[in-house]
């Protein structure tokens, strides 16, 4: 089986789309020619000429409103905002049309379009490189919200979105373009060649929207999480010995809260964990939920650990990031609560 | 600098408020059939005067004259008179209906009618728009049914939409007429990725989008124009300039800019400013725009001059914010007269069958509207389920939301 790396698969996903579907286009800033300034589009132009894969202006609110006009038509763009911290300018595009246009014109027309941007920290972008916006999209009613954590997810999640008859927006943790980065700064990261989930499926496959994955079967406290924050979940377990079942949510929007009633119902604790900020993050909308449907199986309260209530800094990264230090002890609170 | 005196913001205000004398003087009308009509493949560089003069065809007299004269026969100047005819009274029928409190909310054309009318006859089947709110004469000149028109603003059992949308935010894919959004400027862009696919997929149909004078000044309609002229989309991009965006006048969208027009210059777009409440203009410059379009010429600028005589929709009062007597004093008149007159002239029309034909038409939209009401009110009568307001959010309706639907009892 091919051994890739985030970026590669998600370019094999494009690849095998556009391959089978005349109707997938793929643009964005940078996209065309140069293949991405992350090369998730490297070679498309190349294969499937400038009609299929182009260079956008600088305009994300150009990039989705024109996406949104072409799948109204019967494309289905897959459009590339450069960095998720770039897509402010298109989020009126996004929430007041793309979201809403099979609801308000009941069926006439629809939006099967796919947003996929890089999300997240850890490589010193300062606050404009680094933030993860998700929870501003899993507020929006018609949106589905995706955020992959390895190559064999990132794949098969991308071509699920792509054939999806609705508008998804795709977040690809940059932090793990390369390896399964453990929120250990200091240390080298493992490259996706030497990880399993490294080993990605040549051709067509997908993985299902809506479905989480447990990464981590374990019976002492779940922890609920997705992206970058997988990994580090799995490297605080690890270093503090607690049996941590980590369930990686893969899709926020629709979310399968049965996989997170079952394991919180079997471990009676749970800990939820990702980079972006507290306060009315999507961790509020897990903690509302698990309290609600395992509340009498709860045997402390639910945790959040997350970055803090601030800009995401540049020099202060690291004490930033929720980091598996402070996964840790919020796990080891909750097992002595 | 020491010595200079201190700043101060220039805040632009109208010539005229309530109270006031109106006056126009300062809008620069040029004489019918006064304007050049190039060929449509004509270097843009050479069109840029077609931005600051405005075409017209009808001159005083009730004649059509000029070079952009001359492409619609007698009958179908008739159907063009009859379709704003149409428009003005189904107009005046929900105006009151709002007032009855069968709907919530309503929006008028008055002094329009020609822009969309007449536009919707310049396109072919297959080709789509992306209107606002105040381009209902697209599904009136394209024989949308006025009882589904009706049954969308009553909001009742038979609303095509369910009742998921404000009243007139009408939608037909049938009909070449995307959904409209009630944001504003939005769907400017959408109109250009549309044109684009037709051309990425070597099609022959083209979009046109509209926006109105006050939102040019989004966003979207700049990123509208970099990605209509970067990629030559076949798309006619048209401003409804009416002169009132609710009660801010047009100076404070437009800025030191001349004209809307204008702004097409910058990125090497044809702009051209045509007579709004000249049918005959406004047919054939939607032509010129949209055979270039079709041609693959790339994207052509509108600018429709006009007047909004009405308010800007059922909750403002006009006279609050503008003389009264503003409309009246407005100097391109009104598009249905000018039509009559014209059709008058040619010997085609007279005052007793326009008499005849508004009564005529007036039965016409009173018996739509009694159809239309056997389908319910907005406050009575049948109306869409409340499952409807669960469905259609997604393909497929997701465990959440069937969670809720169950929760509200449906």
């Amino acid at each position: 089986m091919p051994r890739m790396t985030m970026i590669e698969a998600i370019r094999d996903a494009l690849d095998v789309s556009m391959g089978r579907d005349d109707n997938v286009v793929v643009f964005g800033e940078d996209v065309g020619y140069f293949g991405g300034v992350f090369r998730c589009t490297a070679g498309l132009q190349q294969k499937y000429g400038r009609t299929r894969c182009f260079d956008a202006p600088i305009s994300e609110l150009g990039i989705v409103g024109t996406a949104i006009g072409m799948a109204a038509y019967g494309l289905k763009p897959c459009v590339e905002v450069q960095f998720a911290d770039y897509v402010y300018p298109a989020y009126d595009q996004i929430v007041s049309e793309a979201a809403r246009l099979r609801y308000r014109s009941n069926g006439q027309f629809t939006c099967p379009m796919v947003v996929r941007m890089p999300t997240g920290g850890g490589i010193f972008g300062g606050q404009t490189h680094s933030q993860s916006p998700e929870a501003l999209f899993t507020h929006v009613s018609g949106l589905k919200v995706v955020e992959p954590s390895n190559p064999v997810d990132a794949k098969g999640l991308l071509i699920a979105a792509i054939e999806d008859p609705d508008p998804v927006i795709f977040l690809e943790p940059k932090r793990l373009y390369n390896g399964p980065f453990d929120g250990h700064h200091d240390r080298p990261v493992t490259p996706w060649s030497k990880h399993a989930l490294g080993e990605v499926e040549a051709g067509h496959y997908t993985v299902p929207l809506g479905k989480a994955s447990v990464r981590r079967e374990g019976s002492a406290l779940t922890v609920l999480t997705y992206g970058t924050m997988v990994y580090v979940a799995e490297a605080a377990a690890e270093e503090t010995g607690i049996d941590a079942e980590i369930i990686d949510l893969r899709t926020l929007l629709p979310l399968d809260l049965d996989a997170i009633t079952t394991s919180v119902k079997k471990t009676g604790r749970c800990v939820v964990v990702h980079e972006a900020t507290l306060t009315s993050g999507f961790g509020a909308e897990l903690a509302a939920l698990v309290q609600q449907h395992c509340f009498y199986n709860l045997e402390a309260p639910i945790a959040r650990v997350t970055g803090w209530d601030t800009p995401y800094p540049h020099a202060q990264e690291w004490d930033y990031f929720p980091g598996p230090a402070r996964i840790g002890e919020a796990m080891r609170e909750a097992m002595e609560a | 600098m020491a010595d200079a005196p201190p700043l101060s913001l220039y805040v632009p205000e109208p010539a005229v408020r309530p109270g006031d004398t109106p006056d126009f003087s300062n809008v620069v009308i040029p004489k019918a059939g006064s304007v050049d009509r190039p060929p449509v493949d004509a270097d843009p560089e050479s069109l840029r005067d077609l931005a600051f003069s405005i075409i017209r065809v009808l001159n005083r007299k009730g004649e059509a004259v000029g070079p952009w004269a001359g492409l619609l026969t007698p009958d179908e100047l008739l159907e063009g008179l009859k379709h704003m005819m149409t428009l003005r009274a189904f107009d005046a029928r929900m105006q009151t209906a709002q007032r009855q409190g069968k709907t919530s909310f309503y929006m008028q054309h008055m002094g329009e009618e020609a822009v969309s009318c007449a536009f919707r006859k310049a396109l072919e089947p297959g080709d789509m728009n992306f209107p606002t709110y105040r381009q209902a004469g697209l599904l009136i000149a394209g024989d949308y049914p006025m009882v589904d028109m009706m049954n969308q603003i009553y909001s009742n059992e038979a609303d095509p939409l369910k009742g998921r949308q404000l009243p007139i935010m009408y939608s037909s894919k049938e009909h070449g007429f995307f959904s409209i959004s009630g944001n504003l400027g939005t769907q400017f862009v959408q109109a250009v990725g549309w044109a684009m696919a037709s051309a990425i997929k070597n099609d022959t149909r083209i979009a046109a989008g509209w926006i109105g004078d006050g939102s040019t000044a989004e966003s979207d309609f700049h990123a509208a124009l970099v990605f209509a002229s970067t990629y030559r989309a076949p798309v006619v991009l048209n401003i409804v300039n009416n002169q009132w965006a609710i009660s801010t006048f047009q100076g404070i969208a437009r800025g030191g800019s001349g004209t809307f027009a204008a702004r097409g210059l910058g990125f090497g777009i044809p702009s051209l400013r045509v007579d709004g409440n000249d049918y005959l203009a406004v047919h054939a410059v939607a032509k010129w725009a949209v055979e270039r379009a079709r041609r693959n010429l790339g994207p052509t600028l509108v600018e429709y001059v006009t007047y909004r005589v009405g308010a800007h929709s059922t909750s403002d009062d006009p006279s609050a914010y503008r003389a009264k007597a503003e409309s009246d004093a407005w100097p391109l008149g009104d598009p249905v007269l000018r039509l009559k007159n014209h059709l008058i002239t040619l010997g085609a029309w007279s005052d007793e069958r326009h008499t005849q034909a508004e009564a005529e038409i007036l039965d016409t939209v009173i018996a739509a509207q009694k159809e239309a009401e056997k389908h319910g009110t907005l406050h009575s009568g049948g109306k869409p389920s409340t499952r409807d307001m669960f469905e259609g959010v997604y393909e497929e309706m997701p465990p959440h939301l069937r969670r809720q639907r169950q929760q509200a009892g449906v």
